[in-house]
């Protein structure tokens, strides 16, 4: 795949775009293990790709602290990665700025709703004890009218609603 | 004492602080009052332990690696622990526990908050990662000691028997040692007076709306951050290191 002809840095430089462009694609096709209709490069964890000296650095940012997902993201991508050729690899891991839910890419929200996971709502709903509840929309019916059942879900990144008007639970993404 | 070792010190500081109330957390599992908060109280744990990690992680690089970040969690012995004297009491009825989870998701809050403006790159975005976390614990505490407060005679006087037996460990979250005063110079820490007086105040807040009464400070004990603590420490440790005790680098 890497062309012979180094001594051209144009040529090398053209080449290395177009590997970091393949890293990204390659990326894209790995699932996030717990909602699998969204990758990791929508879910934003992944920062930065480069190529350095031949190597391939791909660097993440940690979505939650105590995430068990976060090491099958670091298998995966040496794992894709080297069925594909790029052997030389470094995954890095910076903390700060740290990551957010507002890096989610617009499609990958449409997704999640699909697959009856209602995305993210620009709402600071960690900040306030007293302020007004607010409502989620249900994935399945688009009815606005929900209650909370528990901050804390199946996994770190999602809370238990409760549509009152299709009368189901249904798993929010929280807002982070 | 040098930058280098105080910074080492805070490390530990901040990962025990996680690791013990994350191991005090998950004694709840599967005791939980009901389905939904069980799988809360196992979400909170499952952040700590995640938090510790990060922490024992940075603290195992600045030693050179001498030590693993699991070497640092598992075979050190009491003395060694710099945790706060709140997190590891033990968990008691869950009014106890949520009033413990109260009071120091509280502190971890300003903690994290003030934490997220260090020069200490690596602290930097830990606490701005964690802040976002116990904002969640803090939230989901508060709302369990209003509804407490304000619930049954029983409920209430349960939160209060809590906020009495575990007010005089409070002073010791604020302590500052050595540790501290180096860290301060360098701007990798602030004084955590202004976290204390962001403390008093939310606290006071919460508890009006609770209806329970701040007690008069008496017997108050401190140490944790120096290493000298309370009884109970001791016997969480048996049982958490045990396994790494007995089968020394046991892995998955």
């Amino acid at each position: 795949m890497v062309k012979d002809n180094f001594t051209d840095s144009h040529t090398e430089m053209a080449s290395d775009s177009t590997m970091v462009n393949k890293v990204w694609e390659l990326l894209n096709t790995i699932p996030d293990p717990d909602i699998p209709v969204i990758s990791i490069v929508e879910l934003g964890i992944v920062r930065k790709v480069e190529i350095v000296s031949q190597k391939v650095i791909v660097t993440i940012t940690p979505s939650y602290s105590g995430c068990p997902a976060m090491n099958i993201f670091t298998d995966d991508i040496r794992h894709v990665l080297a069925a594909n050729g790029f052997e030389n690899i470094e995954i890095k891991t910076v903390l700060s700025p740290a990551w957010t839910t507002d890096w989610i890419k617009e499609d990958a929200r449409e997704k999640m709703r699909q697959h009856g996971i209602a995305p993210p709502e620009n709402d600071p709903d960690g900040e306030f004890i007293f302020a007004k509840q607010k409502h989620v929309t249900c994935p399945r019916c688009g009815h606005a009218d929900s209650r909370l059942v528990s901050q804390f879900g199946s996994t770190p990144c999602k809370a238990l609603w409760y549509c009152n008007n299709c009368n189901q639970p249904f798993e929010y993404f929280k807002c982070h | 004492m040098n930058t280098k070792d105080a910074l080492i010190n805070y490390c530990l500081r901040l990962a025990d602080n996680s690791m013990i109330a994350g191991q005090r957390l998950a004694e709840w599992n599967s005791c939980g009052p009901y389905l939904e908060e069980d799988i809360a109280l196992s979400n909170m744990a499952l952040d700590f332990f995640g938090q510790a990690e990060t922490m024992y992680e940075y603290a195992s690089q600045l030693i050179n690696n001498q030590k693993t970040a699991d070497d640092l969690a598992f075979r050190r012995s009491e003395r060694e622990y710099f945790n706060c004297l709140l997190a590891e009491q033990p968990n008691g009825d869950f009014a106890f526990t949520m009033m413990k989870q109260f009071l120091f998701s509280t502190y971890l809050k300003y903690m994290y908050e003030t934490l997220s403006s260090s020069n200490d790159e690596t602290l930097k975005g830990f606490a701005e990662r964690s802040l976002k976390e116990v904002k969640y614990h803090f939230r989901h505490s508060c709302e369990w000691i209003i509804r407490f407060g304000n619930g049954t005679d029983e409920s209430q006087k349960r939160a209060q028997f809590a906020l009495d037996e575990l007010w005089r460990f409070t002073d010791d979250l604020f302590c500052m040692n050595a540790t501290d005063e180096e860290l301060i110079s360098t701007g990798i820490t602030v004084s955590s007076d202004s976290i204390a007086a962001k403390w008093n105040l939310t606290v006071k807040e919460i508890m009006q709306a609770a209806h329970l009464t701040i007690p008069e400070k008496f017997n108050v004990i401190t140490g944790g951050y120096s290493g000298i603590h309370s009884e109970h420490l001791g016997h969480l440790l048996c049982e958490m290191q045990y396994l790494q005790r007995a089968y020394p680098d046991a892995k998955w």
